[in-house]
């Protein structure tokens, strides 16, 4: 079965066809959400060193792996966006980035949390810490740069150059934030030596993981639903919708 | 055509020179406030002094970020330099250059004067001007792009921070750590290194893609 792919470039026919992938993830987000909390809470041991403060890890790592995998694939879409002048790629990249934006404070919040009972401190200059914390001003920065500007198209480049230089510029600044916490003085906390971790605790949180991926996806389709209906408002399409919602 | 841009650009400057001494008084008042907020106690200043000179040469340079094309935006010149037949990037690069040499330059030379201040050693004091020397070029090239996205918005002045802050954080990182580690008794050698590698990096790419941004704000 061949299917012409670009037809779903075009906003109209993706509009429909992300109307339709949304029950679906949204399904298998709720569902993976219970498997992943059950095992996380239930199934999954308690730690001998840790305790039960550990089970933060649960929320922790999936965000803080989401945050960054969400603003490559946000680059990657302005990138696009950029190259090839896809409306819709850009409309993707939009509706990426408040999602990873959330993941970043959520990692960052449940970080401090999770910090506190472990190392009896909120807080620390610690090297992954602080590039995750730099991560969030470049998707606030990106974001508020789409904000300021009123006319779209010019939103989207701006926002795709923007974008790009970020990603460029990410090894830079955690290779740079790493030596710098190596060269100042010895980490007073080391995140490296992963304790290894009993099977029921990574199957856990690869469930998470996935659980978060469905709920990125849901949330980033329905943005995307909304800035395609707001941007083609002027279009035929859009006049039809709006008919056939009022006859209903 | 490029040293012609970086003529005129100077040229503009020395005809309102107030623009530049705005932006050195106020890399010198940041870097005085610190003693009076913290008190004057000379081996903390010391152990300070480097990453708070960085941290105000960054703000210096961030604030003078917006004068590089908006004056040029207003009357159309920079319309007419988009239409012209060379190199748009080579043209952005001089005005990077002029701009650093404008406001970067005094920095530098500034910068050992308020070492002194500080109460930093001399050879301290040499790595400090060599670090900046080296770094703030990079900030000029790098707060070209962030100026030529903003060109022209509500609020660009703000938003220019927010955009360029972040990307400055490499260059505070290895300025600041080479005077750190001289005056911890290290080499320097690699901050220094790292600092070369960051302004042949941003010479090639960002004149680039501050090209492609002015491209997106004009038209």
């Amino acid at each position: 079965m061949a299917i012409n792919w670009f037809k779903y470039s075009s906003p109209a026919s993706f509009y429909s066809l992300a109307g339709k992938m949304i029950p679906i993830f949204v399904f298998l987000a709720v569902v993976l959400t219970i498997a992943g909390l059950y095992v996380g809470f239930f199934v999954a041991p308690t730690d001998f060193q840790q305790g039960e403060a550990y089970r933060i890890i649960f929320i922790h790592v999936p965000a803080a792996w989401m945050s960054m995998f969400l603003y490559v694939i946000m680059a990657v879409w302005a990138g696009i966006g950029l190259a090839f002048n896809t409306r819709l790629s850009s409309m993707m990249a939009t509706a990426i980035a408040p999602t990873g934006a959330m993941f970043t404070f959520l990692a960052l919040w449940t970080g401090a949390l999770w910090g506190k009972p472990m190392w009896g401190t909120w807080w620390v200059w610690d090297a992954r810490l602080t590039s995750e914390l730099i991560l969030l001003f470049l998707y606030i920065g990106f974001m508020s740069l789409q904000a300021a500007i009123d006319d779209p198209r010019r939103a989207d480049k701006a926002g795709a150059i923007i974008a790009l230089v970020g990603v460029v510029n990410i090894p830079i600044i955690y290779f740079s934030v790493q030596w710098w916490n190596t060269l100042h003085q010895g980490a007073s906390v080391s995140l490296n030596q992963a304790p290894a971790m009993a099977t029921t605790m990574l199957t856990g949180m690869m469930i998470m993981v996935f659980a978060s991926w469905m709920y990125s996806i849901v949330v980033i389709l329905k943005r995307v639903r909304v800035i395609i209906l707001e941007r083609e408002s002027h279009t035929a399409w859009v006049a039809e919708l709006r008919k056939k919602e009022a006859a209903r | 055509m490029f040293f012609w841009i970086i003529r005129r650009d100077l040229l503009l400057a020395m005809r309102r020179r107030s623009d530049v001494f705005t932006t050195l008084f106020f890399f010198v008042i940041v870097v005085s406030l610190f003693p009076l907020s913290v008190g004057p106690e000379m081996n903390m200043l010391r152990t300070m002094a480097p990453g708070v000179v960085w941290v105000a040469a960054l703000l210096a340079a961030m604030l003078s970020l917006g004068r590089m094309f908006s004056n040029d935006y207003l009357d159309g010149t920079l319309e007419q330099m988009l239409l012209s037949p060379q190199s748009l990037s080579l043209l952005v690069l001089g005005k990077a250059l002029a701009h650093w040499l404008v406001t970067g330059v005094p920095l530098v030379l500034m910068a050992p004067v308020l070492g002194i201040q500080y109460d930093l050693p001399a050879e301290a004091l040499f790595v400090l001007t060599v670090s900046l020397l080296l770094g703030t070029p990079v900030l000029s090239l790098i707060g070209a792009i962030g100026a030529a996205l903003t060109l022209g918005l509500r609020g660009g002045g703000v938003l220019v921070s927010l955009l360029v802050l972040p990307l400055y954080i490499p260059v505070l990182i290895f300025g600041s750590g080479a005077v750190e580690a001289n005056m911890a008794g290290l080499g320097y050698d690699a901050h220094m290194s790292l600092l070369g590698a960051f302004l042949l990096v941003s010479l090639v790419f960002a004149p680039w893609a501050a090209a492609a941004s002015l491209r997106v704000s004009m038209e």
